[in-house]
């Protein structure tokens, strides 16, 4: 996506903002917005509703082979998340932790892609995107092999005493330490994005006025790099939250996640509690990400 | 000159002070790099373990068993995988014209024009994407299920369309609304009429934009399995669900040529557009 800021194209950099564009009324505005508009509320908008009206379903009999019919059964939310609580934190505890660990690695990344990298800097965001084209259960198969427990990471940490379990596979390091992995371009690419359009003199002029450079991060770089920060912790947290392939591949059933649980649930057809749980984990996560956005004082995602 | 003399004077400088300096200086180098390294370790494995030759008992193995070219020279010798890439590319490439099409046109809709229900608009492109894939994949299911629509490529394409949709969308926002509107206006100046001013200014100018959307979209499907293992049914394998189902007997070596194919072929790709551009701007 940054890619394409290419030179040859007027995009005002640094200078003056191009004239506000005059926006058209008329029919062809609906033209354009009705076939994927359509899309996205057939098969986006009303399953979530049919998702829902799922989740409050009442079983037939006992057990999920008997069958289920529409009703109002509100005590699904409360059994499934009192059942799978536990689930659910350690759902957002690694989210939240991958992400914080993201934003650390990220931010030095695309600050010097951003600002260091000179000619080389085209380069740099392709070799960022281009592990994506690798399968990612591929790759996360690979991080299996990387840290199995013979593997040279596991032995050399063990020598030092650093790992409590003495291992590195099947415990909650290796799942987090999975879900940085796979979502770290969601964090450099939308970070590289804001930290480019900052005006470099900026930061010159808050050095200038005698501003340390930790002084100068902290009240002109970071400001200005806000709505990457909010859309890279954004693109980060909401897809970790719901994973369910790092903590499958790298964890053990003590790391298992909310994303597990709905997928087993599903796969067990119990589908009231996979879509209590589903509809309850989106809630949060909107909650979440509402408040964020309030917070951070940027809309730009929206 | 002016080196030498910085050289000279930062010799006299406080240690601590040198130090902070050297820090500042290749810290943030430094970090990028490991940055690097830490993304292409798993590639490497990658790469290396497609020459991994197969147990004896003709399974893969997650550990180095000895050197082999055999499954560089012998791709599809399980017709499967080659069968799992071949529906995936076919499901990449539909869902990708579709989702840019269908994207590229909201995206327009959004920025040149005015219309109702705007908000309600920006809220629906945005919630698919703070949804988690499971969400999205179990509700298209139970919708899937409660119409009895039989599970199949057509759902798993219904279900890639609905996902790529929004990331078209936003790419190509960002280019149009970055685009100066002056541009077109002088070319209307110059008695170009709206049809040639689009065909000659504005697609030329997007075109980049929904280039990157597409080549999004086709990643995020060819990659995605979440979405597609909820609905996909029994008789649909792309080759994330064929890696996923192979694992539990052994991944062959055969799935690590197809990822450094896919990660070289993408490079490449990548690398002769910027080359191209590179010579048509001269």
């Amino acid at each position: 996506m940054a890619l394409t800021l290419t030179p040859g194209v007027p995009m005002a950099p640094g200078g003056e903002a191009p004239p506000e564009r005059v926006k058209r009324k008329g029919k062809t505005a609906y033209f354009l917005l009705i076939p994927g508009m359509a899309w996205l509320v057939f098969f986006f908008v009303i399953p979530l509703g049919s998702l829902f009206l799922t989740s409050l379903e009442r079983p037939l009999g006992s057990g999920p082979s008997a069958g289920y019919t529409s009703a109002l059964r509100w005590q699904n939310y409360t059994e499934a998340i009192s059942k799978y609580d536990t689930e659910f934190l350690r759902s957002f505890w690694y989210a939240g932790l991958a992400t914080i660990v993201c934003l650390i690695i990220s931010f030095p990344l695309a600050y010097f892609i951003a600002f260091r990298a000179g000619r080389w800097r085209n380069l740099l965001l392709v070799l960022i995107v281009a592990p994506f084209f690798c399968s990612f259960l591929i790759r996360t198969y690979a991080w299996k092999t990387i840290l199995a427990d013979d593997g040279f990471i596991t032995t050399f940490a063990n020598s030092l005493n650093l790992l409590p379990d003495d291992r590195i596979l099947a415990t909650p390091l290796a799942v987090v330490f999975g879900l940085v992995y796979n979502f770290l371009p969601f964090m450099v690419l939308p970070l590289y994005a804001s930290l480019e359009r900052i005006d470099p003199r900026l930061i010159e002029a808050a050095a200038d006025l005698y501003a340390r450079p930790w002084i100068g991060l902290q009240r002109v770089t970071i400001p200005l790099a806000m709505p990457g920060i909010v859309a890279g912790t954004l693109l980060t947290f909401i897809p970790a939250t719901g994973d369910f392939i790092n903590s499958q591949l790298l964890g053990s059933p003590r790391t298992r996640m909310i994303g597990n649980v709905i997928q087993t649930q599903f796969a067990r057809d119990a589908l009231p509690t996979a879509a209590a749980l589903s509809f309850s984990l989106m809630a949060v996560i909107l909650v979440v990400v509402f408040t964020y956005i309030r917070r951070a004082g940027t809309e730009e995602l929206l | 000159m002016a080196i030498a003399t910085e050289k000279a004077t930062d010799a006299r400088l406080p240690l601590h002070y040198r130090f902070t300096r050297y820090l500042r200086s290749h810290f943030i180098p430094a970090i990028g790099i490991l940055g690097l390294i830490y993304l292409f370790v798993p590639i490497a494995v990658v790469f290396a373990f497609s020459f991994n030759d197969r147990l004896p008992n003709g399974r893969g193995s997650v550990s180095w068993v000895g050197f082999s070219t055999d499954a560089w020279t012998n791709i599809c010798v399980d017709p499967n995988i080659c069968r799992a890439v071949g529906t995936s590319l076919q499901i990449g490439v539909l869902s990708t014209i579709a989702g840019t099409v269908l994207g590229t046109m909201i995206a327009f809709a959004l920025v040149r024009h005015r219309f109702r229900g705007r908000q309600s608009t920006n809220l629906t492109i945005f919630l698919p994407m703070a949804t988690p894939e499971v969400v999205l994949g179990s509700s298209l299911l139970a919708l899937f299920l409660s119409t009895r629509i039989p599970l199949g490529i057509v759902t798993v394409l219904i279900a890639h369309v609905m996902f790529t949709i929004s990331f078209v969308v936003v790419t190509v926002k960002a280019r149009l609304a970055g685009l100066d509107p002056r541009l077109e206006q002088a070319a209307m100046d110059l008695y170009a009429d709206e049809k040639q001013t689009f065909r000659y200014i504005t697609l030329p100018l997007v075109a980049p934009g929904i280039a990157a959307a597409a080549l999004l979209a086709f990643s995020l499907s060819f990659d995605d399995f979440i979405i597609t293992y909820f609905n996909k049914g029994p008789s649909i394998t792309t080759f994330p669900v064929y890696v996923w189902a192979s694992a539990a007997r052994g991944v062959p070596p055969q799935v690590n040529v197809i990822g450094s194919l896919m990660f070289f072929g993408a490079l490449a790709l990548v690398l002769l557009a910027q080359l191209a551009g590179k010579v048509k701007r001269r």
